[in-house]
């Protein structure tokens, strides 16, 4: 690859970048509110409430989500009503039908995820506030939802790497998004390698720092006693190092 | 109406059925085969992370990495448009210069693999943590030697504690068939895709992808649940 073939290349993902990084940030709140009314839903009094919510996170954690995109996008230009309702506006946007589709998706996940963040509440400290005088809202507020975020966490960052990969898919709609980008530089200029290897690195470089992101909220949502170190690997290396040389130490004396 | 969706759906003639299940039979050859690939491509590369060779472990570390951070579509089009220039690298270097090409179900499987690949061997690596130490003390005691205790003793074990990840990789590997219906492989999206367009009832014929690949997935997960508990009190 040349080097002005580098630069055109290197413009175009530039660009590129930002819808991915647009995708995303508009789908992960969708989804979160989504998650939480199906949360919400799920854990309701009512019967019918709980198979509709349980039934839209099984359904949509089943069908894949280019299903999903493409019944939304292509499959609904059938309806001619729908054609003439001012809802087509929406509708007739690869962008917001890409983003609707997703954020639905990344409901039905979500909503797995804080299931298991709720379950992962111990059912003492629930007791311990009620038995306190605590109302039942000011409880979950207070004591199970606190618990249940620091818990879903770790699992929610894993769901965030799978939303910016979903984000990928929008290309098959025509929002020319990173992995759209790529195939079209990868059909031009025939660099195939060169291109994948610059996009590799830019869904690694996101991934990573939104991960670090979360483990900072983590962090910040733990009460001090109980936190660990950030860099808990790096010491780890550092203590077995001092071990080794202690023993090199010893084994010398 | 409803005299239209029957013909839609009629077995012979216009009717759709047909392709739907040639499409359909695409896809789950497609799954079949490219998992299988994949389980035992993730194996290997589970016990590359696990051995003492530094830079082999450090291969399969950047390769789970890349391809588990890495969307599957990209992977799709690497291999699409990368397979072909690469096996005519190499024909040209044994004198062949003509042009090859790699068709979209062999690219196809080719991505199911490496997809599922990275995913299984950190299912499998996590599988060979659960085993307990005294296992690997116990085949030594008993005279094996290391690859015929790992044959014979770890990887069984390893299996059915992997169990209930290779299910979801499972699961992935269907959906991620879906995408391959972009490097235009007639598998079943491909053809839903078709219909949808000569008959202008799109909306039916994804509805219908949308309640077979469900179909499949309940049957998968149930399938797996089943295996899991015959294999628990085996």
């Amino acid at each position: 690859m040349d080097l002005e073939t580098a630069l055109h290349v290197a413009s175009e993902l530039a660009g590129a970048i930002w819808v991915t990084l647009a995708l995303a940030a508009v789908t992960l709140p969708l989804g979160l509110i989504l998650a939480g009314l199906a949360t919400w839903a799920r854990r309701s009094r009512h019967r019918a409430l709980r198979g509709v919510a349980s039934a839209y996170v099984l359904a949509f954690r089943s069908i894949p989500l280019l299903v999903q995109i493409f019944v939304l996008y292509y499959g609904l230009s059938q309806f001619a009503w729908l054609r003439a309702s001012p809802v087509w506006i929406v509708l007739k946007d690869p962008f917001a039908c890409a983003v609707i589709a997703m954020s639905v998706c990344a409901g039905a996940y979500t909503a797995e995820v804080m299931r298991g963040g709720l379950a992962a509440v111990p059912q003492g400290a629930i007791e311990a506030a009620r038995a306190l005088g605590l109302s039942r809202f000011k409880t979950f507020l207070l004591v199970t939802m606190p618990i249940a975020i620091r818990r879903a966490l770790p699992a929610y960052s894993n769901e965030i790497v799978v939303t910016l990969k979903s984000t990928s898919l929008a290309c098959t709609i025509t929002v020319m998004e990173l992995t759209g980008v790529a195939k079209d530089l990868m059909s031009q200029t025939f660099a195939v390698i060169e291109v994948f290897c610059m996009v590799a690195l830019i869904y690694l470089i996101i991934n990573m720092v939104l991960i670090f992101l979360l483990r900072l909220v983590e962090r910040l949502l733990t009460p001090p006693y109980q936190r660990k170190p950030m860099l808990a690997g790096a010491r780890r290396v550092v203590s077995a190092a001092k071990w080794r040389s202690i023993g090199a130490a010893s084994q010398k004396g | 109406m409803n005299s239209t969706v029957i013909d839609l759906f009629a077995w012979g003639g216009d009717g759709w059925t047909k392709p739907l299940l040639t499409g359909l039979g695409v896809t789950m050859a497609c799954a079949c085969i490219g998992y299988a690939l994949g389980v035992l491509l993730g194996l290997a590369v589970a016990f590359a992370k696990l051995g003492q060779n530094r830079w082999l472990g450090a291969a399969a570390t950047l390769y789970t990495t890349l391809l588990r951070g890495v969307p599957p579509l990209l992977v799709i089009f690497l291999l699409f448009f990368g397979t072909n220039g690469a096996l005519m690298w190499v024909a040209r270097g044994f004198g062949y210069a003509g042009y090859i090409e790699v068709d979209a179900f062999t690219v196809g499987v080719m991505a199911v693999a490496f997809v599922s690949a990275a995913y299984s061997s950190e299912v499998f690596r996590g599988a060979h943590a659960a085993i307990p130490v005294g296992q690997f003390e116990a085949y030594t005691a008993l005279g094996l030697r290391p690859l015929a205790g790992l044959w014979t003793v770890i990887i069984p074990q390893m299996f059915r504690l992997a169990l209930p990840g290779l299910g979801n990789v499972w699961i992935m590997a269907i959906k991620e068939t879906t995408l391959l219906s972009v490097i235009s492989l007639a598998e079943l999206m491909r053809v839903v895709g078709v219909a949808g367009r000569t008959t202008g009832q799109p909306f039916i014929f994804y509805g219908m992808a949308a309640i077979i690949y469900l179909v499949l997935v309940a049957i998968s997960s149930r399938a797996f649940h089943v295996i899991e508990t015959r294999m628990r009190w085996a």
